[in-house]
């Protein structure tokens, strides 16, 4: 009778599924414990606990912004918007062949070209377009040319990712059909794939805009040119009425793309 | 002899496409123009960039040894930290600023934190960290929790809205609690995505973790800035692949992890 009464409180898990995901938990809890401690070696404590005065001093000196200073950066946002918007171009152009060397069904050889493509999608997507455009400043000197490119390398690895995974799923049966009208392989992926993949890929094309516009905001730390470019200055100088007002026009921008792509990709669906 | 042409998809009108395609070449030639470039500095460049091109193939693992470890390490433990901490406070921010589980005020006041953490960048959040708790992994700590925040946030939000309510109204009937409502019905619904998500956002922290070094919030990103700014682009090269190892092996993990859980 005991042993029937037990059972009779429900449970959600069984027992060894239950131990299972207590050591999940408890070995997650150790290894942010142990993390935490080796993270803050270096931690200054004092710098830490003086920090809401130091938050109320900048508070204070960045308000009233200097909404005046506007005047200047209409040219910087210009510079930021062709950077998105180029680097976004640049980048969909390189990632077009890789998309379609990388994809299962389109590759010429599975064993050769697809890791390759695969390696060049993985680098471009782990390695930031800050870093990008410190390399190229050193490379190709200061100016929106290296913000361009970063952004370009950047967005290879994104768009062809996604490219390549809505081309394995697009429908064979109009490959076939178009095949066996004796069509070359280049007029098989022009009527056949690319009409399949054309809605996707604008749509792509248009989110990695939008993130492109956030990323092309800070390239000018490290002097890549656009609106950053004037954030970095105007920090140097400890000018913060000036900093705010470049902040709120950064956040603006962003909003008024992301609203934009939204409202562009639901046009497209 | 008419030749049968393929159907336009997007713009089946003539006269549209061809404005459409004017606009944009208009916009590639004012774009273009607009690009100032000194091409002696790029010739001077060029040289640079074929050294690079040799660091990245033959990397240089042992000049910065001791700076290449010690900035990896603490990436990685910024990362685990920031993610465990962000995830956590995210799942109040993603409760709160779901429409059908929360009261109004509450669902204003997360969804405006959310946005405002997602619009913003992390390389500024991190400046102005950096300028109010000192220079170190604690900056970087708190503004890659922000960032997380705002991402699984937002995510978590929309999964929650998406719920099978039926289930929830199951639980409700059988006078369960709040906590037990969140708990038996929601967090089952959203636990499987919510996992794969809290991974992705690892990924995430740890490739961000390398950048907001630039601007002193610890991390990997110091040790290639001053790389890169002394030219040495075979160490350079050498942090440059570990990243991309580190975040491959991250995206293999979580694909396996992924897969046991559901």
């Amino acid at each position: 009778m005991g042993e029937l009464e037990q059972k009779l409180v429900w449970e959600s898990h069984t027992k060894r599924k239950a131990w299972i995901v207590w050591g999940f938990w408890f070995a997650i809890t150790l290894l942010t414990i142990y993390c935490w401690v080796e993270m803050n070696e270096d931690t200054i404590w004092f710098f830490v606990y003086d920090a809401p005065v130091q938050a109320a001093d900048l508070i204070d000196r960045m308000f009233p912004p200097e909404w005046l200073y506007i005047n200047k950066l209409y040219k910087a946002l210009w510079d930021t918007l062709n950077i998105a918007t180029l680097g976004t171009l640049l980048g969909v152009i390189l990632a077009f062949p890789v998309a379609f060397l990388a994809a299962r069904n389109t590759t010429p050889s599975t064993k050769f070209v697809r890791p390759v493509a695969l390696f060049i999608i993985a680098s471009s997507r782990s390695i930031n377009s800050l870093i990008w455009a410190l390399l190229l400043v050193t490379i190709l000197g200061p100016g929106i040319l290296a913000g361009i490119i970063a952004i370009g390398l950047r967005s290879i690895g994104f768009v062809a990712k996604l490219l390549y995974e809505s081309i394995e799923e697009i429908n064979t049966t109009s490959v076939e059909a178009i095949e066996s009208t004796g069509a070359s392989r280049f007029q098989t992926i022009n009527y056949a794939i690319i009409p399949q993949i054309l809605p996707a890929f604008l749509g792509i094309m248009i989110f990695r805009w939008d993130i492109n516009i956030r990323e092309s905001t800070i390239l000018g730390l490290v002097g890549a040119g656009g609106i950053g470019l004037f954030l970095s200055s105007s920090m140097n100088i400890l000018a913060w009425p000036q900093v705010t007002l470049i902040i709120l026009v950064i956040l603006a921008t962003v909003i008024v793309s992301e609203y934009l792509s939204a409202k562009v990709r639901r046009l497209l669906i | 002899m008419r030749t049968w042409e393929r159907p336009h998809y997007l713009v089946p009108d003539k006269r549209w496409r061809i404005a459409l395609w004017i606009a944009f070449f208009l916009y590639l030639i004012v774009g273009i123009g607009s690009i100032e470039v000194n091409w002696l500095r790029v010739y001077e460049g060029l040289e640079r960039g074929g050294r690079f091109v040799e660091g990245f193939l033959n990397p240089n693992f042992t000049r910065r040894a001791a700076d290449i470890y010690s900035g990896i390490y603490e990436s990685l433990t910024m990362t685990v930290t920031s993610t465990v901490v962000g995830i956590l406070l995210s799942i109040p921010f993603g409760m709160g600023a779901a429409r059908n589980i929360s009261p109004k005020p509450i669902y204003l006041f997360c969804r405006s934190f959310i946005a405002v953490s997602r619009s913003m960048q992390e390389v500024i959040v991190a400046i102005f960290l950096v300028a109010l708790f000192g220079f170190g992994a604690f900056a970087g700590f708190l503004t890659l929790t922000y960032a997380t925040i705002g991402f699984l946030g937002k995510l978590l939000a929309e999964e929650i809205e998406e719920i099978d309510k039926k289930q929830l109204e199951a639980i409700a009937s059988t006078g369960a609690s709040w906590l037990q409502r969140m708990h038996i019905a929601i967090w089952p619904q959203v636990m499987p995505r919510m996992i794969g998500l809290s991974f992705y956002r690892f990924d995430i922290n740890f490739r961000e973790s390398a950048v907001i070094g630039i601007v002193g919030a610890g991390g990997i990103g110091a040790t290639l800035n001053t790389s890169i700014d002394r030219y040495e682009y075979d160490s350079a090269g050498a942090v440059l692949i570990l990243i991309i190892l580190i975040v491959l092996a991250c995206e293999y993990l979580s694909g396996w992890i992924r897969k046991w859980v559901s």
